[in-house]
């Protein structure tokens, strides 16, 4: 944080109205968010069904998990559906920033739309793609003679991922765009003029230039979007469910069915994991970003 | 989990090369001013691009003023003909639309109402006390919240509200307050940083108590970032899907993007109806943001780059 002087020794009483003010949030966020995460890394070393009777199992929850195939499978489908996604809303992302911050007609009213995406609910736009991907996509397939797109996507086990990738794309790419622009708007304009006498071309001055000037909204993009992306929930559920079979079941999915499948104190172990996981990216993040002083 | 807005707040360090000023002017502003002319063919990629984004929101709104016979004949794309608003009324009886709507309309206002002031109160209290541990580490405790997605706490608090009676709306306004806290307190203490004390230190000659201060001076001052707040807040709380579908346990005390589950295991093929539905369960969002964009586009900057 910018306050970050060095603590004076305080010598003045604390007005009893400023505890006031700060005790709600601490006491309900204790309540709600820090002891459900407490309770929930002390079952993950019982065997506990979610009631009733349980006994300490140690780290039996733990190593079970690396040899459990749906475990696995879940982790394996999420990283590498987020690490497809994050490259390819960044990439969309950045030209379009680059494009919303050029000189053209209509910039004001291109934002309005190209941020849309952002304020739709998910679950509710990934229902209308089930029925793109499942109705329209396959009319189009079968018109065109295009096998694979025939049937639908989303009934493919090698291929429903696609379709999730494309939905979580598409609600992602507003977020991003807008940090791109505001790191493009900070470029100051005379170094493309210096580029333009120089006689660079468009295209040299966007990678050579430009993208080593906004890196660092680059960084924070990447890892953001990466986050994000691994919490993925919504959306599958609008699309697959996790299905055909379990080919694209998250690792949230995969967690929330300890709530109904009886192995409670297992998914815990899955989630203090996927915690650990979520927090050293978040570490990272936090590292870089602070590191740097002039993104 | 949705793209929740305010987990874009997460970059909290980086540094602010983007200054206020700057910012706030917003989005008509050219950044490049070189060469005098628009680019016209940039212009026609981004329309052309744009249309990626209109397709799914057409679809949806064309289908949903269909006839049942037109809707099930495999064109998505065709236009109504003839204009028919039965699958609206076929809708708002099946999803038993009022009542969705009301407790997505109470859970959003209590979501928004007690981030921006529970924000508010703790950042101020923060920020005037920023040289008593206690206060300081109430902060980085509070923002700790952005480490912790749902989903790895979502079976203790399913249980936990279970037990203390809050597996209704309430308890889900209470979770989406808390989950959006993080990024309200962090946008509030950045501001709050900027007020003068000047401007205080009068106040308090005046005579007024803490608490005036509060809520006649600093409050009001608030405004802007409270507006971006509350927006956030209001996105993320009427979108959500996965909280109250794991929270709540009454089926007919959920929320308008939950009951829209009806339509994948019964109904399905009845697309006026269930597009119809879908529609008024997105529109307030759209509409508030056609509204509001400003703060949302600023919001999503501010979370970013501010520190």
């Amino acid at each position: 944080m910018t306050t970050t002087t060095a603590p004076r020794r305080p010598r003045r009483k604390i007005e009893g109205i400023y505890y006031a003010f700060l005790v709600p949030s601490v006491l309900i966020f204790t309540i709600a968010i820090t002891l459900p995460a407490l309770i929930g890394i002390f079952f993950s070393f019982t065997n506990s069904i979610g009631f009733g009777e349980w006994e300490f199992v140690g780290l039996i929850n733990y190593i079970a998990m690396f040899t459990d195939p749906a475990i696995l499978s879940s982790y394996l489908f999420t990283f590498g559906f987020a690490a497809v996604t994050v490259v390819l809303v960044n990439a969309i992302a950045f030209l379009l920033a680059v494009g919303l911050t050029a000189k053209i007609r209509l910039k004001t009213a291109l934002r309005t739309v190209f941020v849309i995406p952002m304020v739709v609910s998910g679950i509710i736009i990934a229902y209308v793609f089930n029925f793109l991907f499942s109705n329209s996509l396959p009319a189009f397939g079968q018109a065109t003679g295009i096998g694979v797109l025939s049937e639908s996507i989303l009934a493919n086990p090698d291929l429903a991922w696609v379709g999730i990738v494309i939905v979580t794309a598409w609600q992602a790419i507003p977020g991003t765009l807008l940090i791109y622009i505001a790191g493009l708007l900070a470029v100051p304009g005379d170094v493309y003029e210096a580029a333009d006498l120089d006689g660079a071309s468009k295209w040299q001055q966007l990678f050579r230039i430009t993208l080593p000037l906004v890196v660092g909204y680059v960084i924070i993009n990447v890892l953001l979007g990466f986050k994000n992306f691994l919490n993925a929930y919504d959306v599958i559920v609008g699309l697959t469910n996790g299905g055909p079979g379990t080919a694209t079941r998250s690792i949230p999915m995969t967690i929330v069915t300890g709530f109904t499948g009886g192995d409670y104190a297992y998914q815990m172990a899955n989630a203090t994991m996927f915690f650990v996981i979520v927090v050293v990216i978040s570490l990272l993040q936090l590292r870089i970003t602070r590191g740097r002083n002039a993104i | 989990m949705s793209m929740q807005p305010a987990l874009i707040a997460e970059g909290i360090e980086a540094t602010a090369t983007l200054e206020d000023g700057k910012a706030r002017r917003g989005p008509a502003r050219a950044v490049r001013s070189r060469g005098n002319k628009p680019s016209l063919s940039l212009m026609i990629v981004l329309l052309l691009s744009a249309i990626t984004v209109v397709i799914p929101l057409y679809v949806t709104i064309s289908m949903a003023f269909k006839t049942q016979a037109q809707a099930v004949d495999g064109n998505a794309f065709s236009l109504p003909a003839p204009f028919s608003i039965d699958g609206f009324v076929t809708a708002w009886n099946l999803t038993n639309f009022p009542a969705a709507f009301g407790v997505s309309v109470v859970v959003t206002a209590g979501t928004v109402i007690g981030t921006v002031l529970l924000g508010a109160l703790a950042s101020y209290a923060i920020s005037r006390n920023w040289d008593f541990k206690r206060f300081r580490w109430s902060f980085f405790y509070l923002l700790a919240a952005m480490f912790i997605p749902f989903p790895v706490v979502a079976l203790p608090q399913i249980q936990l509200t279970g037990l203390l009676g809050l597996d209704n709306p309430v308890g889900v306004t209470i979770l989406h307050i808390m989950f959006q806290l993080s990024f309200s307190i962090l946008l509030f203490t950045a501001f709050l940083r900027s007020i003068p004390a000047e401007l205080e230190e009068s106040a308090r000659l005046d005579g007024a108590t803490t608490w005036q201060t509060f809520w006649q001076l600093i409050f009001p001052l608030l405004a802007p970032m409270s507006a971006t707040v509350g927006i956030f807040a209001f996105l993320a709380s009427w979108n959500d899907f996965m909280m109250p579908s794991l929270i709540t346990s009454n089926p007919a005390l959920q929320t308008l993007p939950v009951v829209q589950s009806i339509f994948q295991t019964q109904f399905s093929n009845n697309y006026n109806v269930s597009f119809a539905s879908y529609l008024m369960a997105m529109a307030p969002a759209i509409i508030v943001y056609l509204f509001t964009q400003r703060w949302v586009m600023e919001g999503v900057t501010q979370g970013a780059v501010k520190g």
